[in-house]
Parts: structure tokens; C-alpha cells; sequence
């Protein structure tokens, strides 16, 4: 604020008295032209510095780590050694070439789809209930939120128990309908059953709350019309709602695919060792990962993981986005 | 009429220096912005894990100095402690001016000893047991950390399930039992016999460990490299350990997970290796369980497990202090009182004949003598398996590769297979 507009004017300027008769004109000229471009760059450029700071930081926090992670993928890095040779790809190569890495992969995409998929739908479900005239609907509303304000390792520690391969509660209950114990730490699929539920029962409720918040932006005339045309409670839900709602519904989808391929905690906290069992059965990408960089001590072979989870997700947005997409027109013709 | 332009020119400034002072903040914030004076006074920061007993020698330490002041950070397990310390070494800076280590990661640490100061003084020098100096200190003649802790470890048994078991009950009979790892095995079985409902030991990989603990050279070699494939001592402890799960001798159960925990409380099994920092442990699982004991044993000598150090990182900012809180807190009169506090059993020379510890006793383990039967175990020690910088990851698979076994995954001979295959992968 110290730089006053004198400072900022051409030198000849000053000098020229600003008659209110005939001189006037050509005195002004100059320093118009100067403020018209001021002027212009103002309007132009303004808004770009004033959502700079976004820009900034995200380059700062988003961007440079990005970068900086390709940059140590391609380099031998030792955790605690640091930067070695240049390798190229090889750390690339060495990952994909790793068994464990495939295996991960696959418990990625297993847990993604045991969680992500049910998780929207009874999401869906839940804020098509919510979405009515309920007694005492704050409290439903806010219940359902409940799941999400507990700490991750807290569910997963509770959990963990619950699902207890020998004296769990769900086996107990189980062993009451004599149905045999179920080893959640030990069988492949029953582990991505027991994890996915811990996923699920944290983010259900906030992804609800998210669709109610659209659901109720739908124009209520809408459903009366369709009431009137004969529409049942269903059918509404499937032409009016789905798509008005759409970009919601999109916005859930590709939030909750970029969870569901990055669970981490949930796996991580199910056992003690945290390599994902005996037999890696439900070691997550993020969590093999994790263990080239902090067990393995390798940040090269660490950072091409990340990179290629950062691609793999991209293009699962990009099919998902795809798909919904789809699905959104199914409904409504617009 | 000038008021227009001018107010721009001012937004457009002021959107300037936004812009820069955020930018500038934010570059802030990745310095180091902890002032490390207090009042005048130098801050300290102590970091460890689990229990040291450390929480009044620390106010011990603050009220006797006018110009320091010391704050503990305590981390709730090994493991989250172990991936801060590797995290903030890769760093370059956050660690505190002292850092706790554990023994199985000492290896590892001693090849980047370069990052902690050396702490070798005169006055110190015959404060602890020769070989836990002797395996912080590097071929130069550094020494990288103080020993605090030690765990020798004696057997714990259940002396009411020895009873239904027709087997002594006494803590001095039952340890004529088995000196040896084949009458342990031999009374195992006699005890699965009579009370088939319940296991012998606690965990495949517990009893595994304790006979790697007792191999000199198990995984690697005294040039650190890694023979765990075809060292023939690792093969037979992987053979014994997996046929006798087969015979009922094992929970088959996982050390630390909730099924162990709460088999403390079923009547899951009826002995367990237990250093001196594991009495704790299984007074807190097995809490009003009665007929816990401890017997002066251990099958094939001795054996040890777990036991720490203090190190002073070099990216300290007042090291001669640190080294100074160090020595004072690993000194034997300190150590006592942690003994005291939390039972982390002595590794200083002085400490061992202290009639402190050496007096002490534990009600939830019938009375028992647990200071002076944990001198004797200590005692009994006369080598310490050398562990390189691979110890740790390959332990690991060697872990998982029994409870595989243990949980049926794959057979004996699939799982000695895969763990190889693992051994090859970690180089």
C-alpha cells in the first residue's frame, strides 16, 4: 500500500497542470492510455491472483510431491541411504515383476468392489428413506453420520475383535445357527468380506447424507406431477430422482473410487504384523507400498508403486465416469 | 474522479501480496519452526515406546536441573515408534535429542551410525554387560547407544493345569522339567495327552523365535550374508516347530492378535517364553486368571528377547545435553527405579546384584522371585545371536511362512518353499 499512484505514473505526467479548458485532452491522453492497460490487466488478470493462492499450494502440495515421487521412481533410494544411480525404469520393472505386487492388485480391486459398490447403492437406499416425511428426522439424519466421526483405528481395533477367527463375536453368533467358524484373518475371501465392512460402515452414511443433500434439491413438483401420472414410489426413485441427481451421483462414485483403491488403515490395523496376513491374502496396493518403503527401506521401487496406483486410478475414473454417465441417461431422457 | 484506478491499482497490489505472504507462509511451515528454548531453559525431548518406566525419573531429572527441561514423547508400539524413527531419519530432521531403539533394529541402524553421535565416554565404560555394549558399538570403536532394558526370559506356566495334567506344580520341580528342548517337546505332549483341550505353548512363531534367538549365526552369517535358505539349523527349528502343531502342542495362533489376547482368558494354552517385560503383559490378558507362575528355565540354556538403548541422533540441536540425560537415565540407580516402575529388566553390571531387584516379587505369579529368577536367566547368557540388517525382514517371513503352516494354507513343505522364494526377494 506504500506505493501511491504518483509513483506509478509516467514522469512527465506530474509535470502537466490538468487544466479544466482546451489543453485538455492531450495532457490526458497519455496517462489514460497507461490506466486503460492497467485497467485491462486489472479486470484480466485479477481474478486469476485472487484464486492464486489455491494454485500456489496446491503446486506446492500436490504437484511438487507428484513430481518429486516420479523423480525418486526413477532413481535407486534407500529410505534411509537416500539418492542412488539413475535407473530408469528398472524400478518399475521390478514391481511389476514382483509376485506380491500382483497379489496386491488383486485384494485392491477385490476390497474396492466389495466396498465401493454395495456402499453407493445402500448409500442411495438409505437417502431415498431419509428423503421423506420421517418422525423425528434430524436424529435418523444425524445417526447415520455417527460411523464416520470414529477414528479409523478405533473401528479397526473394534472390528478387529468382532471378527476374531476363534472367539470373535460374529463367529459366536454365527456358531449359534451352526454355521462353522468362518476364519476372517485367514481365508482370502472372508477377510475382504470383513474389511469391506468395516469401509462400509464408515462411509455409507456420510456418502448418504452427500445424496440427501441433492435429493432434496430436486424440485418437489416433479414428483407430484409423476404421482399424478400414475408413478409408484419406484418408479419416481428410478426416472426423477437418479437423474436429477446425477452429478452427485458422479461425484460420490469417483470420491469413492479413489478411497476404495487407497484403503489402507482398515487392512493395515486387521492384524498385527500389517503386511496384510500369512499369505498377503488382504495386503492392499497402499499397503505393499508401504512396505517397499518402510519395511523393505526401498524408496525407488515405493515410488514407482505410487505412480502406477496414481495411473490406475486415473483410468478407473475415467471407466467409472464412463459407465455412470450411462446409467444417468438411463432413467430420464434428458 | 482519480478514485477508480486508484482503488484497482490497489486490489491489484493487495492481491500481490496475498498471494506472496500465502506462498511465503506456506514455505514457512515446512522449517523448523520448533523454538527449542523454554523460558531460557534448553527443551529435551526423550522418545520412546511401550513402557520404559521413565515418568518420574524424567521429574526427577527436571527439578534437579535449573537449566534444562525435559519432555517425554512416548509412542503406543515398537512398530509405529520404529517407522517415525526411519521416517525423520530419511528426513533429515524432526527427531527428538533422544531416541529409544529396540535390539532387532539395532542392526540396521549401525549401518547408518553415522547419523548418531558417538557416545562413548571412559566413565561409562563398564556400566553394562559386555556383549550389549559390545553390539551398539561399531568397528571403529563408536558407541551408538546406552543399554536401558534387557529380556531374559524364564517359562511362565499354569500351575492349576499341570495339576489336572498329573505333572509338579512347584515352580523349582517344574523347572527340573525341561532343560532341554526335547523334554520340553516330550512333557508337551504328556500334557496334550491328559488335557487335549488346551495347547502347550502359546504361539508357533513364539517358540521358533526363542530357538532362532539361541543359533548364533541363524539368518545371517558374521559377514552379513544371508543364509537363511540354507542354513540347516533354520530348516530343523522350522521342522519341529510346524510337526508339532500337528500334534496339538500349539495354539496355532498368532502372537499380539486378538485371538491370542483372549485366549488368556479360555484356558488356550498352559506355558509361554516370558522375558521380564512380558509379565505385565500377561498379568494385564490373563487378569483374574488364577495359577500363574514362573520357573527359574529355559529350555536349551538361556535365551533373551527384546531390550533397548538410547541414542543421541545427530540431528539433535543440543547433543552434550542429550548425552548427559542419556547417562543419567541409564544409569543403574535410574534403571532400578524403571524396573520398579514398569519391570524392564536391567542390563547395567550394578544393577543385577541390586537388592532391589533382586528382592522383588510378584503377587500375580504365586509369589514368585521374579527379580532373582531374571538375574539367573541373565546369567545363564554366555553368546547373543548375531542379527545383520536383514534379521528383521526375513524373521518376518519366516514368521509368516509357520502360520501358514498353522493356518493351513499351504503344507510344511509349500511353505519352507514360498519362504525362500521371500528370502530371494529380499536379497
Amino acid at each position: 500500500m506504500t506505493l501511491d499512484s504518483s509513483a506509478l505514473k509516467p514522469v512527465g505526467d506530474t509535470a502537466d497542470p490538468v487544466s479544466p479548458t482546451g489543453g485538455r485532452a492531450p495532457v490526458r491522453r497519455r496517462p489514460s492510455a497507461w490506466r486503460r492497460r492497467l485497467s485491462r490487466w486489472d479486470t484480466r488478470l485479477s481474478p486469476y491472483l485472487y484464486i492464486s493462492p489455491f494454485f500456489v499450494l496446491f503446486l506446492l502440495v500436490g504437484m511438487f510431491p507428484l513430481g518429486y515421487t516420479a523423480w525418486v521412481s526413477v532413481h535407486e533410494w534407500g529410505l534411509l541411504s537416500g539418492q542412488g544411480d539413475f535407473i530408469g525404469l528398472e524400478n518399475y520393472s521390478r514391481v511389476v515383476e514382483d509376485r506380491y505386487f500382483w497379489n496386491a492388485l488383486r485384494n485392491t480391486l477385490s476390497i474396492f468392489l466389495l466396498s465401493s459398490v454395495p456402499q453407493v447403492l445402500i448409500a442411495l437406499v438409505l437417502a431415498g428413506l431419509l428423503d421423506t416425511q420421517l418422525r423425528g428426522r434430524t436424529l435418523w439424519r444425524m445417526s447415520v453420520l455417527i460411523p464416520f466421526v470414529v477414528a479409523p483405528a478405533a473401528v479397526a481395533l473394534i472390528f478387529g475383535n468382532v471378527f476374531g477367527d476363534r472367539y470373535g463375536l460374529v463367529n459366536e453368533a454365527l456358531g449359534a445357527f451352526g454355521i462353522g467358524p468362518i476364519r476372517w484373518h485367514v481365508d482370502t475371501l472372508a477377510s475382504h468380506v470383513a474389511i469391506a465392512s468395516m469401509v462400509n460402515w464408515r462411509w455409507t452414511g456420510y456418502n448418504a447424507l452427500i445424496f440427501l443433500a441433492a435429493m432434496q434439491a430436486v424440485p418437489r413438483e416433479l414428483y407430484e406431477s409423476a404421482a399424478l401420472d400414475g408413478a409408484g414410489r419406484v418408479r419416481q426413485f428410478a426416472a426423477i430422482t437418479l437423474p436429477m441427481i446425477r452429478p452427485t451421483l458422479l461425484f460420490v462414485i469417483i470420491t469413492s473410487t479413489i478411497g476404495g483403491l487407497q484403503i489402507f488403515a482398515e487392512p493395515r490395523l486387521f492384524d498385527t504384523q500389517g503386511l496384510g496376513g500369512s499369505d498377503r491374502q488382504y495386503q492392499t496396493l497402499t499397503m505393499y507400498l508401504w512396505e517397499l518403503g518402510w519395511r523393505v527401506r526401498d524408496l525407488g521401487m515405493a515410488s514407482a508403486v505410487a505412480w502406477l496406483l496414481f495411473l490406475i486410478i486415473i483410468v478407473f475414473a475415467l471407466v467409472n465416469l464412463a459407465i455412470s454417465r450411462r446409467v444417468g441417461t438411463l432413467g430420464g431422457r434428458r | 474522479m482519480v478514485h477508480t484506478p486508484n482503488s484497482r491499482r490497489a486490489r491489484l497490489v493487495t492481491g500481490a501480496l496475498m498471494a506472496l505472504t500465502l506462498t511465503m507462509t506456506a514455505a514457512a511451515c515446512g522449517g523448523d519452526s520448533d523454538e527449542a528454548s523454554d523460558g531460557g531453559k534448553i527443551k529435551l525431548t526423550v522418545a520412546t515406546f511401550n513402557e520404559f518406566g521413565y515418568e518420574g525419573l524424567i521429574e526427577e531429572y527436571n527439578a534437579m536441573q535449573d537449566d534444562v527441561v525435559v519432555e517425554q514423547k512416548k509412542a503406543g508400539t515398537a512398530n509405529e515408534h520404529q517407522d517415525n524413527l526411519y521416517t525423520k531419519l530419511a528426513a533429515g530432521s524432526g527427531l527428538s535429542d533422544i531416541e529409544a531403539i529396540e535390539v532387532d533394529w539395532l542392526a540396521a541402524l549401525m549401518e547408518e551410525s553415522d547419523a548418531f553421535v558417538d557416545l562413548s565416554d571412559p566413565e561409562v565404560e563398564d556400566r553394562w554387560l559386555d556383549w550389549k555394549t559390545e553390539a551398539a558399538t561399531t568397528e571403529d570403536g563408536a558407541l551408538i547407544g546406552y543399554g536401558t532394558d534387557i529380556g531374559p526370559e524364564g517359562i511362565c506356566y499354569r500351575a492349576d493345569l499341570f495339576k489336572k495334567a498329573g505333572l509338579p506344580t512347584d515352580r523349582d520341580e517344574v523347572a527340573k522339567l525341561f532343560t532341554s528342548w526335547d523334554d520340553y517337546f516330550a512333557t508337551g505332549r504328556e500334557f496334550v495327552a491328559k488335557v487335549p483341550d488346551v495347547s502347550w505353548y502359546d504361539a508357533s512363531g513364539a517358540t521358533a523365535q526363542a530357538m532362532i534367538n539361541q543359533t548364533e549365526y541363524s539368518f545371517e552369517d558374521q559377514d552379513n550374508n544371508v543364509i537363511a535358505a540354507d542354513n540347516p539349523q533354520v530348516k530343523d527349528v522350522f521342522d519341529t516347530v510346524t510337526s508339532l502343531s500337528e500334534e496339538g502342542l500349539s495354539t496355532k495362533l498368532v502372537q499380539w492378535s486378538e485371538d491370542w489376547t483372549a485366549s488368556f482368558q479360555n484356558d488356550g494354552f498352559a506355558t509361554m517364553a516370558c522375558p521380564g517385560w512380558m509379565l505385565g503383559v500377561i498379568e494385564g490378558n490373563a487378569d483374574g486368571v488364577e495359577g500363574w507362575d514362573v520357573a527359574n528355565v529355559f529350555p536349551g540354556g538361556a535365551g533373551l528377547w527384546g531390550g533397548s538403548y538410547l541414542t543421541v541422533p545427530q540431528q539433535s540441536e543440543h547433543p552434550e545435553e542429550a548425552m548427559a540425560l542419556a547417562k543419567w537415565l541409564t544409569a543403574p540407580e535410574q534403571q532400578i527405579k524403571a524396573f520398579e516402575a514398569k519391570g524392564t529388566f536391567p542390563s547395567q553390571n550394578e544393577a543385577l546384584s541390586d537388592p532391589v531387584l533382586l528382592e522383588s516379587t510378584n503377587a500375580f505369579f504365586n509369589d514368585a522371585p521374579t527379580g532373582e529368577i531374571l538375574a539367573e536367566r541373565a546369567e545363564a547368557i554366555d553368546f547373543i545371536p548375531h542379527k545383520g540388517p536383514k534379521y528383521a525382514d526375513i524373521n518376518t517371513a519366516f514368521q509368516q511362512a509357520i502360520q501358514r503352516v498353522d493356518e493351513g494354507k499351504e503344507s510344511a513343505d509349500e511353505a519352507w518353499q514360498s519362504f525362500l522364494a521371500d528370502v530371494e526377494r529380499l536379497g
